[in-house]
């Protein structure tokens, strides 16, 4: 393979993997701590990419635009939370049904409220030199690769991230020692709410915002949460690389069509092999470790 | 009641159709229920062609529902892609009826709907339960395979992709789709627009008929196994991954019968059917119903139908927001249903009037 072939290659995956982890992460980390599925998530990302585009079209600076519409999404996953989420808790397939219904109203809603478009935003940066592609598509790798070390840090380093860990583990335990865990749940969803709303505000520039933009994200962030398994961060990078690396090949190979659903069957063949994910692997793997040392 | 199941002349023939797994199990509930068919059955002479034209494509959206109560309410495998069963039908139908121009090929596109469906679903739940994928992922799974197929026949605009003399067409649909027919060769004949609400109203009876039936008898009682406790009934020597495939294929197999009368009477099918919206109907119409209740669902897939129906008509765009609200509500307010409601508010009622001494035997005998 050629030298620019090669570049064009890992440019492609780059941009798909930025894509997963940025689509996903949001909901791996709710669906992880909390065991909630938000099928709403795709409309939440659509809140961010509303949110951005109209504070774009109100003369703010694109950064400071996509800021509003992270908080934005944010608080309205907060209210959402308090009115209706948390009576959800540990009622799974319900809490499923209930955020569809939820994602069916807020569609619609946005299409009564707003039409069948948003404004809409540039793409910054102009197009990169060597490859065929935007600049700006750089920038999402380097912020998705900064939104899960940001992840990372908080959940491991900060006394936050101790709480909401051993909430997710143990709540009862949890609140016996202290933890206000309603509030810890709040929080989580308000977090996870936050990143969907970043991953509409990143992609408003590059892709067409209507009411059904939130659909596109929805069928990647899904396959990536259920291929990558309960742990938040390990799976959704192992995750997404997987099905980036994947999706990069076939697409390089035979079209952007193809290379989807060549991600999504390898997605069906892993959850057949790895029925808890790639991390349900790993812990398999760690555990028969411990046996034999 | 237990008294009022063993008299009545009909008893005997009540008996396949009743039992703890069911809720209407008295005469009352049956005359009800010959009321309501036969008020069904009236509606295409009272109201004439045009009544009988959108009533077939509820009925046939009531049958998808119950596909899904089936094997949600019952074995509790929540499927978000039934709609993926329904869809399949449909467009193997259209494709085997558009290559046979005659009544035998719209047969044989009936059986061919059916089957593929049916094998899909197996193929499908073959992968998922044996597997040992499990409650979301099942969902996920199943939501993911409708909008593969959703944003696969979405893209086959193009010439290239046809079967036969049938194109695909994309998201402009596959257009010229014959009428239902039964025939042999080139003999036969087409069902009409009023006959096709008949079939499809059989279709629904029978069905509904069927599953009361199935749900009642032994392998019924181990669905309902299954869904309470998985492992505790494997232990108990029942191969409940069989009973979770068997029930899937079955549920899969209802649903591709409901895409092909769907198909039928539209003469039209588009990848619509494979969409976010239309794969949340099945889901609304079961958990408003009430999802262990098959009787519930048909009557929350016709009722909400027709609303949904009136407002389009209006030209309101407020459908699936009431819709969508509706069944945040119900889930909310009633996690079981308003159908299973219904039902403990008359057996509440009826327990409190005459004899308040054995009210637990009556109220244990209806429920689950």
């Amino acid at each position: 393979m050629a030298a620019p072939e090669l570049l064009n290659l890992g440019f492609e995956f780059v941009e798909i993997f930025a894509f997963i982890v940025l689509a996903t992460v949001g909901l791996a980390v709710i669906f992880g701590m909390m065991g909630i599925i938000n099928l709403a998530h795709g409309e939440f990302i659509l809140v961010g990419a509303y949110a951005t585009a109209f504070a774009v079209a109100a003369g703010l600076p694109l950064a400071v635009a996509m800021a509003v519409g992270v908080v934005v999404t944010a608080i309205f996953g907060l209210v959402l939370e308090r009115l209706i989420i948390r009576r959800l808790y540990g009622r799974l397939l319900d809490s499923m049904v209930v955020t569809w219904g939820i994602s069916l109203v807020m569609i619609q809603l946005t299409r009564i409220a707003f039409g069948n478009t948003a404004p809409g935003v540039g793409i910054p940066f102009g197009q990169l030199p060597v490859v065929d592609g935007p600049v700006y598509y750089l920038v999402l790798a380097v912020v998705a690769v900064g939104v899960l070390a940001g992840l990372y840090a908080l959940f491991m380093w900060t006394d936050f991230g101790v709480r909401a860990r051993a909430t997710m583990q143990d709540e009862e335990t949890a609140r016996s020692m202290g933890v206000d865990t309603d509030r810890m749940y709040m929080a989580t969803f308000a977090i996870g709410s936050g990143l969907a709303g970043l991953a509409g505000a990143l992609y408003a520039p590059v892709m067409t915002v209507t009411p059904e933009y939130g659909t596109s994200f929805l069928v990647e962030s899904f396959v990536a949460v259920v291929v990558g398994g309960a742990s938040v961060l390990v799976g959704t990078v192992l995750a997404s690389g997987f099905l980036g690396a994947v999706n990069a090949a076939v697409t390089n190979l035979a079209g952007t069509f193809m290379g989807q659903v060549a991600m999504l069957v390898a997605a069906i063949v892993a959850i057949r092999l790895l029925p808890d994910g790639i991390t349900g692997l790993l812990e398999d793997l760690r555990e028969r470790g411990g046996e034999s040392e | 009641m237990s008294v009022d199941s063993s008299d009545g002349p009909l008893a005997g023939l009540r008996r396949p159709f009743e039992g703890p797994n069911t809720m209407g199990n008295t005469p009352g509930f049956w005359l009800g229920f010959a009321v309501a068919v036969a008020v069904l059955a009236a509606l295409p002479v009272l109201f004439g062609y045009y009544a009988a034209e959108i009533g077939a494509v509820f009925l046939a959206y009531a049958l998808l529902g119950v596909s899904l109560a089936f094997i949600w309410g019952y074995c509790g495998i929540l499927s978000f892609g039934q709609v993926a069963f329904f869809g399949v039908a449909g467009y193997a139908f259209g494709v085997v009826a558009i290559n046979v121009p005659t009544p035998a090929g719209a047969t044989l596109g009936l059986l061919a709907g059916v089957a593929a469906s049916t094998a899909f679903a197996a193929a499908l739940g073959y992968f998922m339960f044996y597997g040992g994928v499990r409650d979301v992922y099942v969902t996920i799974m199943t939501l993911v395979v409708a909008l593969v197929l959703y944003t696969f026949m979405g893209q086959t605009a193009g010439g290239e992709w046809a079967i036969g003399d049938a194109r695909l067409g994309g998201f402009n649909g596959m257009s010229g789709v014959p009428d239902l027919a039964v025939g042999i060769g080139s003999t036969g004949f087409e069902v009409g627009i009023v006959a096709h609400y008949y079939v499809t109203l059989g279709a629904l009876v029978a069905t509904y008929l069927g599953l009361r039936a199935l749900v009642n008898s032994q392998f019924g009682y181990a669905m309902v196994a299954t869904r309470e406790d998985e492992s505790r009934t494997e232990m108990f020597g029942y191969n409940t991954t069989f009973i979770k495939f068997a029930v899937f294929t079955l549920g899969g197999a209802i649903a591709g019968l409901s895409g092909v009368l769907f198909t039928t009477q539209n003469n039209y099918i588009d990848p619509s059917v494979f969409g976010i919206t239309a794969a949340a109907l099945p889901v609304v119409w079961a958990s408003v119903g009430g999802r262990t209740s098959l009787i519930g669902t048909v009557g929350a897939a016709l009722a909400i139908q027709f609303v949904d129906y009136q407002l389009a008509l209006s030209g309101s765009e407020w459908a699936l927001v009431i819709i969508g609200s509706l069944l945040v509500f119900v889930v909310l307010v009633m996690p079981e249903g308003v159908a299973p409601r219904l039902r403990d508010a008359i057996v509440d009622y009826r327990s409190s009037e005459p004899t308040p001494a054995d009210t637990p035997a009556g109220t244990e005998e209806v429920s689950d």
